[in-house]
């Protein structure tokens, strides 16, 4: 499913006193199967833009598609339930989305929903617990009794039970231990690979970012700045400064090292692999010199 | 619906009125509440009229966002006006329908009530408007004092009440999140018959009363980690302090009085 802004903008609470502008002129293409990361400082616009992609938020200018739906500025939307079930959202701390008795009961919400029958939705139930790390034991207990990751794993269950095309996530691993971090993040790689979904991340780590992503789109106040792929937004760290954020640990001891030693490695590196196999004809250069 | 509540609210400025004391503000608003009654004939129902009206001019408030906050209410105060106009009689009768009439009396009655609704709120939204939150707890806190004597807990109340002023936005925010959250996952709100509408209210209700355990817990704790013990006496951060403006604003409401009592026919 395709996804493409054409000079969206959005503002909150339009013609009232407490009106703000969210997002200006924003055009973007999500192609379909793609691993997308957005990046940039609180309040520019990422949170906002996410709720775009399955249309929680409807343009207030512009024109926002979505597959074959297309959402125009100022018209009454109707049946966006569609839309919807194609786009699933994980938002930041989905924990708190929780409420039935029993985890499975909770997962199967999303489906049912849509429509999907309830054998059917508990089958995928017993699916995506696997999925996420957990296992089918923990469906039959309460939801509210669970360690906050294993509670954050269900509500991610709950949301790839919906079985969307369209996998968008805000900060999906904010809170967690890095164990824990590494492993959901991996999880939606795999995924991403195995159902060729179309993945939209929303994140402030610029290792994730870095690491998953094969397009990068920079936003500073409300507005896009920047569409890359991450090697070329993190060969540039003193503008990802400027706006207040960071590069990936490697990326920043990679230009160490070559302020260091004076020397220039091949590429920006984004991966520690990347920095070794760039850096060990260096150092055999280095030993033999010695 | 949450976005277009403007009572209750406050908007930051430089005004006269903002720089009120706030104890002055709500002591004031309950006096010209408790005035409103007096009024009983055109004269002075144009006198509240306009001293509410300059009060508004004064805050440097745009007139339009007042009337937006009267609109999500206009339902009940037509009706009430409405059951006002059939249920009053005398005067020249119009219009008769069994115990229905309307008459000369019933309109006058209704337009009165009409007016002294929209005072009040406006008055009301004048001092939420203008007064941040904590001050008026503050305020609550000083005025509830003398109730101290009748074994009131009133450090709890105040307490209680800036507890929960602090956490309206937050909760408001939380149920926006939850309701975004389940929306994603196929939930329409305000769809279908009563029954399907009330059964969409648990998915919010239950994470909204969950994460409030989650936070009273988490607030305590913190509390009590911070050296705060209930019963004992306390020293205050904020201080109110009454300024010359305050006794201009309490002359001008002893004016208001004597001109609305003057003008009363009895």
């Amino acid at each position: 499913m395709d996804i493409t802004f054409e000079q969206v903008g959005y503002c909150y609470q339009k013609n009232s006193p407490f009106e703000t502008r969210a997002l200006q002129d924003v055009s973007v293409s999500l192609d379909s199967g793609s691993y997308t990361a957005i990046i940039g400082h609180t309040g520019s616009g990422k949170s906002t833009l996410l709720q775009h992609l399955n249309a929680l938020l409807t343009p207030t200018e512009g024109v926002v598609t979505l597959g074959e739906r297309v959402i125009k500025a100022g018209e009454k939307q109707k049946g966006l339930r569609d839309i919807r079930k194609r786009v699933g959202i994980v938002f930041q701390f989905p924990e708190a989305q929780l409420f039935e008795e029993t985890v499975e009961k909770d997962i199967c919400f999303g489906p049912l929903n849509f429509g999907v029958s309830e054998e059917d939705a508990k089958a995928r139930a017993r699916k995506v617990i696997v999925e996420v790390g957990l296992t089918e034991e923990i469906l039959t207990r309460s939801p509210f009794e669970l360690s906050g990751g294993q509670m954050r794993r269900v509500a991610i269950a709950g949301v790839l039970a919906m079985d969307p095309e369209v996998l968008v996530l805000d900060e999906p691993t904010a809170g967690l231990d890095p164990n824990g971090r590494h492993e959901i993040m991996e999880m939606f790689a795999n995924l991403h690979k195995s159902k060729g979904l179309t993945t939209v991340l929303v994140t402030h780590s610029m290792e994730d970012a870095a690491t998953y992503a094969e397009k990068v789109v920079l936003m500073k106040g409300g507005t896009v700045e920047q569409i890359a792929t991450p090697r070329e937004v993190f060969s540039n760290p003193d503008k990802l400064t400027e706006l207040g954020l960071s590069v990936p640990d490697v990326v920043h001891f990679q230009r160490r090292f070559e302020q260091r030693f004076a020397v220039t490695l091949g590429k920006t590196c984004l991966t520690i692999d990347e920095l070794v196999g760039e850096m060990v004809p260096f150092l055999g250069k280095g030993v033999a010199g010695g | 619906m949450i976005d277009k509540l403007i009572f209750g609210r406050f908007m930051p400025g430089e005004s006269l009125i903002h720089h009120l004391d706030a104890r002055t503000k709500l002591i004031a608003g309950f006096y010209f509440i408790g005035i409103l009654f007096l009024a009983n004939n055109w004269q002075t129902y144009a006198l509240l009229t306009l001293f509410t009206f300059a009060v508004i001019a004064l805050t440097g408030i745009s007139y339009r966002f007042f009337i937006k906050g009267v609109k999500p209410l206009i339902w009940l105060i037509l009706f009430t006006v409405v059951l006002q106009m059939l249920f009053t009689s005398g005067g020249t009768i119009f219009f008769s329908w069994g115990p229905f009439a309307i008459s000369s009396f019933g309109l006058i009655n209704g337009v009165y009530v009409f007016i002294r609704f929209v005072l009040i709120i406006f008055i009301s939204t004048v001092i939420t408007l203008t007064t941040t939150p904590m001050d008026l707890t503050d305020a609550i806190a000083y005025i509830l004092r003398p109730f101290k004597v009748l074994k009131m807990p009133v450090q709890d109340i105040a307490l209680m009440i800036s507890v929960a002023l602090r956490f309206i936005p937050t909760l408001m925010e939380e149920t926006d999140k939850i309701m975004k959250a389940q929306r994603a996952r196929g939930v329409e709100f305000g769809e279908g018959n009563l029954f399907e509408q009330m059964k969409v209210v648990v998915p919010i209700f239950i994470p909204l009363f969950v994460s409030s355990f989650n936070r009273a817990e988490d607030l305590a704790d913190a509390m009590e980690a911070r050296g705060y013990q209930g019963d004992q006496k306390r020293t205050r951060f904020r201080i109110l302090r009454w300024h010359w403006c305050d006794l201009v604003a309490g002359l001008v409401l002893v004016a208001l009085t004597v001109g609305l009592v003057t003008l009363r026919i009895s």
